[in-house]
């Protein structure tokens, strides 16, 4: 009797391992089918459609400085290991300066002071990383519209294009945003973090905040801004590292 | 059924229209796909917190890691909620993968969607069948409630609520007592008070938390995250609320096979089920007592 049970039992788990690996292999196998995924990826259109509907000019909320975490963790690249920078890093980034390029009419060099004696917005927002946390920090630095503004976008520039001195698993680090959130109010490059200059392990001497979307779009160690009109031909193609390398939605907001 | 008769025990009825099967059996498909890609999502951070922030700074209330036992003890995967910690060696935290290598992720490859670790994959899919599970849900509340279906069959009247009457239905769930003859095509109580936490409670609860751990949503519904404190105890909810839904689906396997598990599963295909037989109304507690 004993034996029966467990031969029954032992079928039971065989059966349900069976179903179990099946409907597993089954789901991988259709994720294999590009009609299927490019379906399932066609709902990144649909959230960036209904957010834009619902809240194109609404800000992101902002805390209190009681609100901050004790800890503001670093993620993705900490250290930069390319000599230039690491002697603009030795030298405060005293000759560091920031480019403005691609489909402007008027191409900038900005000197870290020039824009810190810009007018400043300081935010103190929330974090979200895709993988599921959050850190509450303050930042503060010039808007990046006014900007934009200031070296003239031309009619073509669609995106805006942040290129950035790190590598991360040896390809550059770069994001990308459209004209929606590039003019957004709380859309800042910020050189300061907490009320101190960027740390490097958070992207000094430039970041940029984008506050609506996850983490992997706050671009850090910022040394070009370039303008385009599309974002094909631009490294991989899809506007970001993350994007390029491991299938993230450009746009997220979600 | 004859016509023209009241149906009786042995009698087959129709009993679920067309708009509940569909959403029955593609809600059943879509929470699938959201429970095993949430898993994974999950396991790109096994940590929930309560309040607005939470990282690896931060103190989780749950936790899913794996660690080395003290002099040579081995390294073993567990499960830590407060300050209790369950080993879960082989099963979360520390596992083996489908080619026998050892993984120190949260949830086994057997449970999620893709069955390797993939944020970027899970995502996709989630974010995906999200819609399906929010506009469906949306669609078979509306509909339901045009063709009557929650007015008739999941309002709780006065006389249900009464605890006596809960009391009775209990008892007949002990004791596996289901109603006989026609009375088997109205819900019981419980039967009700499931379907109504599910439709009303369950559901829109966590399609609310899942939208609040948007920071695109968060910008123009902030009272998303803040009803429950922030985005951090919203994602806390969302995920207390996924495992609410699979206590819900083993009740309610387990009410189908006891049911008669050919009987009802035709039901919820076909519409057509079997009034199982009368029983003779001296043994009916349940006559006794609404008569």
């Amino acid at each position: 009797m004993s034996r029966l049970i467990l031969s029954r039992r032992t079928l039971i788990r065989a059966g349900g391992a069976g179903a179990g690996s099946l409907l597993l292999s089954g789901c991988d196998k259709l994720f294999e089918n590009p009609t299927f995924r490019h379906t399932l990826e066609g709902a990144e259109d649909l959230h960036m459609a209904t957010q834009r509907v619902l809240g194109r000019h609404a800000l992101a909320r902002e805390f209190a400085e009681a609100d901050m975490s004790p800890v503001f963790r670093a993620n993705g690249s900490r250290e930069v290991a390319d000599p230039v920078y690491r002697r603009h890093l030795a030298q405060g980034f005293a000759q560091w300066a920031l480019r403005v390029e691609g489909l402007v009419e008027k191409p900038l060099t900005l000197p870290l002071d020039t824009l810190k004696s810009m007018p400043q917005r300081t935010q103190i927002t929330r974090h979200d990383c895709v993988e599921g946390w959050s850190a509450i920090g303050q930042w503060t630095g010039p808007r990046l519209g006014p900007l934009l503004d200031l070296a003239g976008l031309k009619p073509q520039a669609r995106y805006v294009v942040f290129h950035c001195a790190d590598l991360y698993h040896g390809r550059p680090y770069y994001e990308s945003i459209d004209l929606v959130d590039a003019f957004h109010p709380q859309t800042i490059l910020a050189w300061a973090m907490n009320g101190k200059p960027l740390e490097q392990a958070h992207g000094a001497p430039l970041r940029l905040r984008v506050e609506r979307q996850l983490g992997y779009k706050h671009a850090k160690f910022v040394t070009r801004i370039e303008a385009v009109a599309s974002l094909d031909g631009i490294y991989g193609g899809k506007g970001g590292y993350w994007e390029d390398n491991g299938a993230y939605a450009w746009y997220a907001g979600i | 059924m004859r016509p023209g008769m009241a149906p009786k025990g042995g009698d087959v009825v129709r009993r679920h229209r067309f708009s509940t099967r569909l959403w029955h059996w593609t809600n059943a498909v879509t929470l699938l796909v959201m429970l095993m890609s949430g898993l994974m999502i999950f396991n790109a951070h096994p940590r929930l917190y309560w309040g607005e922030y939470g990282a690896n700074y931060d103190a989780p209330w749950l936790k899913i890691s794996s660690a080395q036992a003290g002099a040579g003890g081995g390294e073993f995967g567990y499960l830590q909620i407060g300050k209790v910690r369950l080993t879960t060696t082989g099963v979360l935290g520390l596992w083996k993968d489908q080619d026998g290598r050892l993984q120190r992720r949260a949830f086994p490859y057997w449970v999620t969607i893709p069955s390797r670790y993939s944020l970027a994959g899970a995502r996709i899919w989630h974010l995906a069948f999200a819609w399906v599970l929010a506009v469906g849900l949306l669609l078979y509340l509306l509909w339901s409630l045009g063709n009557r279906h929650l007015q008739r069959d999941i309002h709780i009247t006065r006389a249900e609520w009464r605890p006596s009457h809960i009391w009775h239905d209990i008892r007949d769930h002990a004791r596996l007592r289901f109603p006989s003859g026609a009375a088997a095509l109205k819900y019981n109580v419980l039967q009700k008070l499931a379907y109504a936490g599910v439709l009303f409670g369950l559901l829109p609860l966590i399609i609310l938390t899942g939208l609040a751990m948007s920071p695109g949503t968060d910008a123009w519904f902030p009272l998303a995250a803040e009803l429950f404190g922030g985005r951090q105890s919203a994602r806390s909810v969302h995920f207390l609320c996924a495992f609410a839904l699979v206590a819900f689906f083993l009740v309610h396997m387990a009410m189908v096979v006891l049911a008669g598990p050919f009987n009802e599963v035709r039901s919820m295909i076909t519409g057509r089920y079997r009034l199982p037989p009368d029983r003779p109304a001296s043994e009916d507690g349940m006559m006794g007592q609404e008569a």
